[in-house]
């Protein structure tokens, strides 16, 4: 039986005007696994991010997502092809309550679209699931509170919620646990476990203790260009990534 | 502005403003049985639909539009023009009653077509799109004066139409209660609206488009749905408008009709479904009784505007809101003659500065600034000082205790009382 690709990034290239940012990027996202980017600053994580969700347009190349091309649709038409995303900077309907922003993320995937005729909140099957994932992000404590009065890592979870809520199968957490203490982290990493268990997930991430702890396969992403793609223990050992961005880290 | 958020659900306790208002409505013209005053309370139930449909754009969608009148213009143009060809028919065809509904269908027309380009973008794109659209309309009315009767305006007769009820249309009661009717239904639907997919998203895509995106909304296509339904309750009002005034002109897709509606919604408070209802009350109540009283009642307009702007974004709902639920949370507890303390100093400072403001616009606007002129029911002139001595002292005064005692007072009784707590 072979494994599908979720995602597929074939010689994808960006250019900042003259600045190539992304130079021939090659990346396979096997269906299922949990797939970690690390790399240096500036080395191009957040953009290729950007490229793959829609929110950037590609100069050169081709993403699949399930054999789909996803490279220049818009947004929204990504997700609805099965993709979604977290923000480096918490990204949520600001001025709603938790159990709101779980709704509204709910509606597409539940098919309501643009409905004008139907009220939100008669919608048992949403109401149903809004309260299941309140539960799995243990969240239920802040139901009617508004968002932006969230402590910072309620708010990173609610946001994860939001992004398995919208129905989508590969999911793109950028940075799910900058800023975060230690046990912060842990719990990020075990709510991410627990939320994202069948989908695809793709992570770029700092913490290398997160890195190591979440990670079916590692890439390493420096100056645009994949160096190297393989399991942790293949990642620590291979001797140009440790040249490149583990450095002294890893011994 | 999480009021605005529709959340909370169907509520028998929450049901009383909307028996409330409407036996309100019912009995006004009862009580004030002037037929001013009548046609005062029918104009307000225009201008209520009309700030109610603006709402839709700029509280729930995030949309500052300064070219809303279009669609209250057009669809007013299109329901007068089906009046005048009943007129014509002798008094047969479409019943009076509905046809604020040809308003509301012309009005859904043009927000079809117009929308298309306005809202690929919010922001400022949006705003200058439909300041351009506004002015467009605007300078087109003075071209095509078939369709828009030129500078004279258009009439026809609400009394020589058919009646769906049998009623005679030519007291002005009985169209008052037509226009009760239909702000009714009107505030209904808008109000039902907001509880819907699109109105959630309408809320999601004001607060983050791109969020919304990452949940499968197309924020254009939202905005796009959320302005067609806005111009056809906006065309509802016009068409409403026609019945009340049997007389449409340029005016009514004109800039300053865009502003008004743009300044009753904010003083109301866009954050509150009641807002608008209450600003496009207060407003259309000001334009007709202020300017009866003083020719400075633009000037109070805008500054009252300015004010709401800089000191109570949330408008005149938002500052009864929270000072209620300061109160309810015991905010007010011991402090309570403080507030008023301010309330009465600010009212006194007003009500210098408008004693200021009306000897300035005697004094540089008369022919004669000597003559006698009646100030707050005392004869004075404003050529000598005395009078102007006073009136800026009382505004120093009130002023000056609102800010420099009272508030302080407040703050430091607070601060006191909070510490007292912690201790």
């Amino acid at each position: 039986m072979t494994i599908r690709n979720a995602l597929e990034l074939k010689g994808v290239k960006k250019n900042f005007g003259r600045a190539e940012i992304i130079r021939g990027l090659n990346l396979e996202v096997r269906e299922h696994e949990r797939h970690v980017i690390i790399g240096p600053n500036g080395a191009g994580k957040s953009t290729m991010f950007n490229l793959i969700s829609g929110r950037l347009k590609v100069s050169e190349g081709s993403i699949k997502l399930f054999g789909n091309n996803i490279h220049n649709l818009p947004a929204h038409k990504v997700n609805r092809l099965g993709l979604s995303r977290s923000f480096q900077v918490t990204n949520l309907f600001q001025n709603m309550t938790v159990i709101e922003n779980l709704r509204c993320s709910l509606l597409w995937s539940e098919g309501h679209k643009y409905a004008f005729w139907k009220s939100v909140l008669g919608q048992d099957s949403v109401t149903e699931r809004a309260y299941e994932l309140a539960t799995r992000l243990n969240l239920t404590e802040q139901l009617s509170t508004q968002v932006s009065l969230l402590t910072y890592a309620q708010q990173r979870s609610l946001e994860i919620g939001c992004t398995v809520a919208s129905g989508a199968k590969v999911i793109l957490l950028d940075e799910p646990t900058a800023g975060m203490s230690r046990t912060e982290a842990n719990d990020v990493v075990q709510l991410i476990q627990r939320m994202t268990g069948e989908n695809t997930l793709v992570v770029v991430e700092h913490d290398l203790n997160v890195v190591f702890e979440l990670a079916d396969r590692i890439s390493v992403l420096v100056y645009g260009e994949i160096i190297a793609t393989g399991t942790p223990e293949e990642i620590r050992n291979n001797e140009a990534v440790q040249e490149a961005y583990l450095g002294t880290e890893v011994h | 502005m999480a009021t605005n958020t529709a959340a909370g659900g169907i509520n028998a306790l929450k049901l009383w403003p909307w028996l409330i208002v409407p036996f309100i409505a019912i009995v006004l013209p009862f009580v004030f049985d002037s037929g001013h005053t009548i046609n005062l309370l029918s104009h307000m139930g225009v201008a209520i639909i009309f700030a109610l449909s603006y709402n839709m754009l700029l509280g729930n969608t995030g949309l500052l539009s300064f070219g809303h009148a279009v669609y209250f213009g057009l669809g007013a143009f299109v329901a007068m023009h089906l009046l005048r060809a009943i007129n014509d028919a002798g008094g047969t065809g479409l019943p009076i009653e509905l046809l604020p509904l040809a308003g509301a269908a012309a009005g859904l027309g043009f927000g079809v077509i117009f929308g298309s380009f306005s809202v690929r973008r919010a922001g400022v794109v949006f705003a200058m799109i439909t300041l351009g659209l506004g002015e467009l309309v605007h300078s087109s009315s003075l071209m095509f004066t078939d369709f828009f009767g030129g500078e004279a305006g258009l009439f026809g007769y609400r009394d020589e139409a058919p009646s769906l009820l049998g009623v005679d249309y030519a007291p002005s009661r009985n169209v008052y209660f037509l226009v009760v009717a239909w702000t009714l239904i009107a505030a209904i639907l808008i109000y039902l609206l907001r509880k819907t997919p699109l109105g959630w998203m309408a809320n999601a895509v004001r607060d983050n488009p791109e969020r919304a995106q990452f949940v499968g909304y197309n924020p254009t296509i939202v905005r796009y749905i959320q302005f067609v339904l806005s111009a056809c309750f906006a065309g509802l009002a016009g068409g409403l408008f026609v019945i009340t005034n049997e007389i449409v002109n340029d005016e009514v897709v004109g800039q300053l009709q865009s502003g008004a509606v743009l300044l009753g919604t904010f003083i109301g408070g866009i954050g509150y479904f009641i807002g608008p209802v209450v600003g496009a009350s207060l407003v259309t109540f000001l334009e007709s009784s202020l300017s009866a009283h003083t020719e400075a009642w633009v000037l109070y307009f805008g500054l009252l505007f300015i004010s709401i702007v800089m000191f109570a974004p949330m408008g005149l709902v938002g500052i009864v809101h929270t000072q209620y639920l300061n109160w309810k949370a015991g905010g007010w507890k011991g402090n309570t003659g403080i507030r008023l303390y301010i309330l009465v100093s600010g009212l006194v400072g007003i009500f210098g500065l408008i004693c200021v403001i009306e000897l300035s616009y005697h004094y540089f606007r008369s022919w004669d600034p000597g003559a006698p002129f009646i100030l707050m029911g005392i004869s004075t002139n404003a050529t000598h000082l005395l009078p102007w001595l006073v009136s800026f002292a009382i505004t120093i005064i009130g002023f000056g205790l609102m800010l420099l005692h009272g508030n302080p007072l407040l703050k430091r009784h607070i601060s006191a009382n909070s510490d007292g707590g912690k201790a």
